[in-house]
C-alpha cells in the first residue's frame, strides 16, 4: 500500500511541476492545485499509514499507541484550507492580470512580442 | 529594575511626545523634558550608589533556556555617560524648542531625539555585550533619522545614508568582534569579560578580535580613515549636531575603548593601532578644521580631532593616560556642545554659517559672543577653561610615552603641531565671526536670540569655567569613580590642578598658543595652497564611487543576469535548484531507500482508487489545454485524495478535503468564465521536453522520498497528544484538540492568513471589469435561462438542513470528527449554492452583501478567547472546560463539551465562512457587472 501512495505522490508532483512550468495562467493554477495535493499527501504520510484507527479516543478498540498520528493530520487540515486561500488568490491575480494586460500569459505578454 | 525602566522611559516617551506635539510646541518641549528628567530620576539611586564605588547590576530573565538575560550595569563609567546623555539631552531639548522654525515638526524631532536617548542609555548601561550591540545599532538608526530630519534636502539624505553605511557596517564588525570575545571568555557578561584580560591577550584570536572591535569603535567615533561621515552628518539640525555628533553618539566609540580597556589594552598591537589611529585623526582633523568656511564644518573637524586625542590617550595605555582620556571626554562634551549651540544661534540670527560672509557680530550680540569665546578658549586649551587641564595631561602623557619609543621625539612635535592648529581654528571661529567689519549683505539682521535659547549655552559655559578653575572641588569625584570603573582597579596618583610648575607640557601649551596665533594671522598663503589642493583628496567622492559604482552596479548586474522577468524561467530555476540540492543530499549521504517498517497489504478497492487517480492526473495534464475538461479531471483527483484520507484514518481531513474541493472547483469554474476556454499550443517542443524531464525527475524524487519516509519506523511526539488530549484539552478528537488548544496559536496565525488572503482578493477584484464571453469554445451561445426553477427551489429547501449539519459538525468537533474549519466550509458551500441556484440579486436581498464584519468578528473572538486565559493567570490560549447537557434535547445528542476552546473554534468557523464567501461573492459580483443587461433584467425578475 505504501508503494501505491508513494507513486501517487510522485505522479501528482511530476504533473504539478509540468503544469506549473506552462506559459498561461490557468494551467499554472491547476498545477499548483496538483502540487498542493501532493504536498498534503506527503505531510500526511509522514505520520505513516494506519488503517481504521482514527485519532479519536474511545472510538477504536486499540491501545493509544496504535492510533494514527494526529499531529500531521492537524497540520494538513490547516494546510488544505490555506491552500484553498492560495489557489483563490492566484486565480484572482490572473483574472486581474487578464483585465489589466489583455492576455493570460504568466509574464503579462504573449511570446514573440517585446515590450509591455 | 529601575535601570531597565530608565532605558525604556525615553522609548515610551518618544511615542508620547509625538502625540503631545499635536497639542502645541510648548507641550512637546515640556513632555520631552519631563521624559528625560524621569529617566534621570529613575537612575538616581544607582547613581548615588556608584559614587560609593558600588556597581549596580540588574538582570531580568529573557530567554533563560538560551542563557539570555536582559542585564544592566551602572558603574562609574556608566554614571558619567548617563549624566552626559541626560544632562546635555535636557539642555538640547530646551534649545531645540527655540531653534526649529515653526514649519518644522518639533514633535518628530523630539521623538527621534528621545529614541536616540534611550538607545544611547542602553549602550552605556548594558551588562550583556549582545544587548549592548543591539542598542549600539539603534543609535546608528536614530542618528540616521535625525540627520535626515530635513528629508526634502538632498544633502541631508546623502549624509544620513553615508553615516548609516559606515556606522552600521562598523556595527556588523563589532558584532563579529563581540561574538569572538564572548566565545573566548565563555560569557557575554561584561563582568566576566573585564576580568578575563589575561586570557584574551594570550589567545590566538586576540588580533582578529581586537581588529573587529576597533573597527566598530573607530567608525562610530569618526576616526581616520572613517572620519568623513561626520562633517556630512552636519546636515542635521544644529541641536542634533550638538547632542549626537559632538557630545554623545560619537563618544560611543571611545566609550567602548574605555569600557574594554582592562580586557583588550596593554599589548603592542593595542598601542600601535589605537594610538596610531588616534594620533593621525588628531592631526588630520585639526588641520582640515582650519580651512573650513562653514561654522559647523569647522566644529565637525575639530570634533574629529578631539576624538582622535581621546583615542590616542587610550592608545598610550597607561593608567594615567586613561584618566586623562575620561577627563577629556567630559570636557569636550561640555565645551563642544556649547560651541555647537552658539553656532546654531549665529546661523539662526544671520541666516548663514559661512565665515566669509559673517563678521563683526560683536556689536549685534555681545552676550552670545562672550559665551562663544569662553567655549572656544576651552577648545583651544587656554588656561582657566576646562579644556586646558585635560590637554595638559595629554601633553604630559605624550612626553612620558615618547621616551620609550624609537623616533619618540616625533610624538611631542606632532602633538604640538596639532595644538597649534587647534588654537588657530579656535581663533578663527571667534575672530572671523565676531570681529572685523560689520556684516553687509546677510539674509537676516542679526541680534541677540530669545532669552531662553541662551540658557543652555550659559550653563555649559559656567561648567567650563568651574571645572577649569576649581577642578578638585567640582569634577574630581565624578572623574575618580569613572576612571576607576575604566581601569577596574586602583587609580594612579594624579593631581587635578591648574598649576603643575614649569614642565614640558606647559612649554608645549605655550608653544601651541603662540604658534596658533601666528598661524592664524599668517594664514593667507596656507589658504591659497589649500584651495589648490582641495577637491583632489575628497574622501566622500571615493566612498560614493565605491558604493555607487562598484557595489550597486555589481548588484544590479547580478540581479539582471538572474532575473530576466520570465516567470517560467524563474520557476524552472527554482525547481531545478531544489532538485539539485535534494539530489546532492541523496548522493553525499547515501542510505538505503527502504526502511524496515511492516507494509500494509494492497486491497482491490484501493487499487481501483489508485488507478482512478493515475488516470485523472495524467489525463488532466495531457488535456490541460482544454481547460474545462482538465478542471473536471482535477476535481476527480481531489475526490480520490479525500478517499485516501478516509482509508488511512483521517476523517477530519477527508471532510475538509471534500468541502474545500467543492469550493475550489466552483471558484475555478467561475474564473474560467472570464479566461480563454483553451490554452494556445506552445510554439516550442523542446521546452515541453525540457519541462517533462524536470517533472519526471521531480516526480521520481518525491516518490523515493515518500517511500523512504513511509517504510521507516517512526517515533513521534504523537503519544503525548493522545495521552493529554482528554485530560489537558477536554476533547476526544485529538486532531481538533491540537488545532484549538495545544497548537491554538498556530491556528490563530492560520486564520489570520486566511483573512488577509480574503482581503487581498477583495482588493484585487475591486472595480474589476472583464469582457464576458458571449459564447463558449464550441461557438454555442450562453444560455440566457439563468436559474432553473427546480434547482432554485431545492437549493432553498436544502439550506436549513445544510446549516443544521454544519452546526452539528461544529458542536461535536471537539470529540468527534468535525470542528470550525469543516463546519465553516459546509456553511460556505450551502450559502454559495444559493448564489448559484438563485442568482446574486435574489440572494443579495436576503444575505449581507459583504462579509468583512464576519471575518473581523471571528478573529476578534479567537483573540479574546485566547486573551481571556490571561485573566486566570494562564498562558495565552489555555483552554478551560467542563461538560454540559442541553435540557430537553440532551437525550439525543448527549452530553457535550463546553470548553473555552469552543469559542475559539467558533472564531475559526466565522473566519472560514467569511473568507470563503468574500472570495466567491466578489467574483460573482464581477460576473454581474459583466453580464449583458438583458440577462440581468431577467435575473431580477426571477
Amino acid at each position: 500500500m505504501e508503494a501505491l501512495i508513494a507513486l501517487a505522490i510522485g505522479l501528482l508532483t511530476g504533473c504539478g511541476v509540468y503544469l506549473v512550468l506552462r506559459a498561461h495562467t490557468f494551467p499554472v493554477v491547476l498545477g499548483l492545485t496538483l502540487l498542493s495535493y501532493a504536498v498534503n499527501l506527503f505531510l500526511f504520510a509522514t505520520g505513516r499509514l494506519v488503517v481504521g484507527q482514527p485519532p479519536v479516543i474511545g472510538s477504536a478498540t486499540a491501545a493509544l499507541g496504535q492510533l494514527a498520528d494526529p499531529l500531521p493530520q492537524a497540520l494538513v487540515l490547516t494546510a488544505i484550507v490555506i491552500g484553498f486561500a492560495m489557489t483563490a488568490f492566484v486565480i484572482m491575480l490572473s483574472l486581474r492580470a487578464r483585465a489589466e494586460l489583455g492576455n493570460d500569459h504568466v509574464d503579462g505578454q504573449d511570446e514573440g512580442r517585446t515590450g509591455r | 529594575m529601575n535601570l531597565l525602566l530608565a532605558v525604556l522611559t525615553p522609548f515610551l516617551g518618544a511615542a508620547l511626545v509625538a502625540l503631545a506635539a499635536r497639542r502645541g510646541r510648548a507641550l512637546a518641549a515640556w513632555s520631552a523634558g519631563a521624559v528625560a528628567a524621569l529617566a534621570l530620576l529613575l537612575l538616581l539611586p544607582a547613581m548615588a550608589a556608584s559614587f560609593g564605588g558600588v556597581t549596580t547590576i540588574q538582570r531580568l530573565p529573557w530567554i533563560p533556556t538560551a542563557g539570555l538575560d536582559l542585564a544592566f550595569r551602572l558603574d562609574g563609567l556608566g554614571l558619567l555617560f548617563a549624566l552626559l546623555i541626560l544632562g546635555i539631552g535636557l539642555l538640547v531639548i530646551l534649545y531645540a524648542h527655540y531653534y526649529l522654525s515653526l514649519e518644522d515638526s518639533l514633535g518628530r524631532l523630539y521623538a527621534y531625539l528621545l529614541l536616540f536617548m534611550g538607545s544611547m542609555l542602553g549602550v552605556v548601561l548594558s551588562e550583556n555585550l549582545i544587548q549592548l550591540l543591539v542598542f549600539w545599532e539603534l543609535t546608528s538608526l536614530s542618528s540616521f533619522l535625525l540627520i535626515a530630519y530635513w528629508r526634502r534636502r538632498e544633502a541631508a539624505r546623502r549624509g544620513a545614508r553615508m553615516a548609516l553605511v559606515l556606522t552600521g557596517g562598523g556595527g556588523l564588525a563589532l558584532l563579529a568582534g563581540f561574538l569572538l570575545l564572548g566565545e573566548i571568555v565563555g560569557s557575554y557578561e561584561l563582568t566576566s569579560v573585564l576580568a578575563s584580560g589575561d586570557i584574551l591577550r594570550a589567545h590566538p584570536l586576540y588580533m582578529p578580535t581586537l581588529l573587529l572591535v576597533l573597527l566598530g569603535a573607530f567608525t562610530k567615533s569618526a576616526q581616520f580613515p572613517f572620519h568623513f561621515w561626520l562633517p556630512h552628518a552636519m546636515a542635521a539640525p544644529t541641536p542634533v549636531s550638538a547632542y549626537l555628533h559632538s557630545a554623545t553618539m560619537v563618544k560611543a566609540g571611545v566609550f567602548l575603548l574605555a569600557r574594554l580597556f582592562p580586557a583588550l589594552s596593554g599589548t603592542p598591537e593595542w598601542t600601535w593601532l589605537v594610538g596610531g589611529v588616534g594620533l593621525a585623526t588628531l592631526l588630520v582633523g585639526a588641520v582640515i578644521a582650519l580651512f573650513k568656511h562653514d561654522l559647523k564644518g569647522l566644529l565637525a573637524y575639530s570634533t574629529i580631532s578631539h576624538l582622535g586625542l581621546i583615542t590616542a590617550l587610550f592608545g598610550i595605555g597607561t593608567p594615567l593616560a586613561a584618566v586623562a582620556g575620561v577627563f577629556h571626554i567630559i570636557n569636550h562634551a561640555i565645551f563642544k556642545a556649547g560651541l555647537f549651540m552658539a553656532a546654531g544661534i549665529i546661523d539662526h540670527e544671520c541666516g548663514t554659517r559661512d565665515m566669509r560672509r559673517i563678521s563683526g557680530l560683536w556689536k549685534a550680540m555681545p552676550h552670545t559672543a562672550t559665551l562663544a569665546m569662553v567655549s572656544a578658549a576651552a577648545m583651544a586649551g587656554v588656561p582657566l577653561a576646562n579644556g586646558f587641564l585635560s590637554k595638559e595631561m595629554f601633553f604630559a602623557e605624550v612626553v612620558t610615552a615618547s621616551g620609550k619609543l624609537p623616533f619618540g621625539w616625533l610624538l611631542p612635535v606632532l602633538v604640538t603641531v596639532a595644538g597649534v592648529f587647534a588654537v588657530a581654528y579656535s581663533l578663527r571661529f571667534i575672530h572671523d565671526v565676531f570681529f572685523g567689519n560689520e556684516p553687509t549683505d546677510l539674509p537676516r539682521t542679526p541680534h541677540e536670540p530669545p532669552r531662553w535659547m541662551k540658557v543652555p549655552v550659559e550653563i555649559l559655559v559656567v561648567l567650563c569655567l568651574l571645572v577649569g578653575i576649581f577642578p578638585a572641588q567640582t569634577v574630581a569625584p565624578l572623574l575618580t569613580v569613572a576612571a576607576a570603573a575604566v581601569l577596574q582597579g586602583p587609580l594612579p596618583e594624579h593631581n587635578l590642578a591648574l598649576w603643575h610648575g614649569v614642565n614640558p607640557a606647559l612649554w608645549m601649551s605655550m608653544i601651541a598658543l603662540a604658534g596658533g596665533v601666528l598661524l592664524y594671522f599668517g594664514r593667507k598663503p596656507l589658504f591659497t595652497l589649500h584651495d589648490r589642493v582641495e577637491g583632489r583628496l575628497d574622501a566622500r567622492a571615493i566612498f560614493e564611487r565605491l558604493l555607487e559604482d562598484a557595489l550597486l552596479r555589481t548588484a544590479r548586474r547580478f540581479t539582471a543576469a538572474v532575473d530576466t522577468g520570465s516567470l517560467q524561467r524563474q520557476a524552472a530555476l527554482f525547481i531545478v535548484s531544489a532538485l539539485v540540492l535534494g539530489g546532492s543530499g541523496l548522493l553525499l549521504a547515501p542510505s538505503p531507500l527502504s526502511g524496515t517498517r511492516a507494509l500494509l497489504p494492497v486491497d482491490g478497492v484501493s487499487l481501483m482508487a489508485a488507478l482512478a487517480l493515475v488516470f485523472a492526473t495524467l489525463a488532466a495534464t495531457a488535456l490541460h489545454r482544454q481547460r474545462l475538461t482538465a478542471l473536471i479531471l482535477i476535481g476527480a483527483v481531489g475526490l480520490v485524495v479525500a478517499l485516501v484520507f478516509v482509508k488511512f484514518s483521517a476523517p477530519d481531513l477527508a471532510l475538509t478535503q471534500l468541502s474545500v474541493e467543492v469550493v475550489t472547483i466552483i471558484l475555478l469554474l467561475l474564473a474560467l468564465y472570464f479566461l480563454p476556454q483553451e490554452t494556445p499550443a506552445e510554439p516550442s517542443a523542446s521546452r515541453r521536453w525540457r519541462d517533462g524531464a524536470i517533472a519526471l525527475v521531480a516526480g521520481s524524487g518525491a516518490t523515493m522520498l515518500a517511500w523512504a519516509v513511509m517504510t521507516r519506523p517512526v517515533d513521534s511526539i504523537a503519544g503525548w497528544f493522545l495521552e493529554n488530549s482528554v485530560t489537558g484539552g477536554g476533547g476526544t478528537n485529538v486532531v481538533n484538540v491540537i488545532l484549538v488548544d495545544f497548537r491554538g496559536f498556530d491556528t490563530f496565525g492560520e486564520i489570520t492568513v486566511l483573512a488577509i488572503a480574503a482581503l487581498g482578493i477583495f482588493a484585487l477584484l475591486e472595480n474589476l471589469r472583464l469582457p464576458a464571453p458571449t459564447h463558449d469554445a464550441q461557438g454555442r451561445v450562453w444560455d440566457a435561462d439563468l436559474h432553473p426553477l427546480i434547482m432554485a427551489t431545492f437549493a432553498r429547501l436544502l439550506l436549513p438542513l445544510a446549516l443544521l449539519v454544519s452546526a452539528f459538525i461544529l458542536l461535536r468537533g471537539h470529540n468527534l470528527p468535525g470542528g470550525g474549519f469543516i463546519a465553516g466550509l459546509i456553511t460556505a458551500v450551502a450559502l454559495i449554492m444559493q448564489y448559484l441556484a438563485n442568482g446574486v440579486a435574489w440572494t443579495h436581498t436576503r444575505l449581507p452583501a459583504q462579509t468583512h464584519p464576519l471575518i473581523a468578528a471571528g478573529l476578534l473572538l479567537a483573540l479574546l478567547t485566547g486573551a481571556a486565559s490571561w485573566l486566570f493567570g494562564r498562558p495565552f490560549l489555555t483552554s478551560a472546560f467542563g461538560h454540559a447537557g442541553l435540557p430537553w434535547i440532551g437525550h439525543w445528542i448527549g452530553e457535550f463539551e463546553l470548553a473555552s476552546a469552543m469559542a475559539f473554534d467558533l472564531g475559526v468557523y466565522l473566519v472560514v465562512v467569511g473568507a470563503s464567501l468574500l472570495i466567491l461573492i466578489n467574483l460573482g459580483l464581477a460576473h454581474r457587472a459583466s453580464t449583458p443587461v438583458g440577462a440581468r433584467v431577467k435575473e431580477a425578475r426571477n
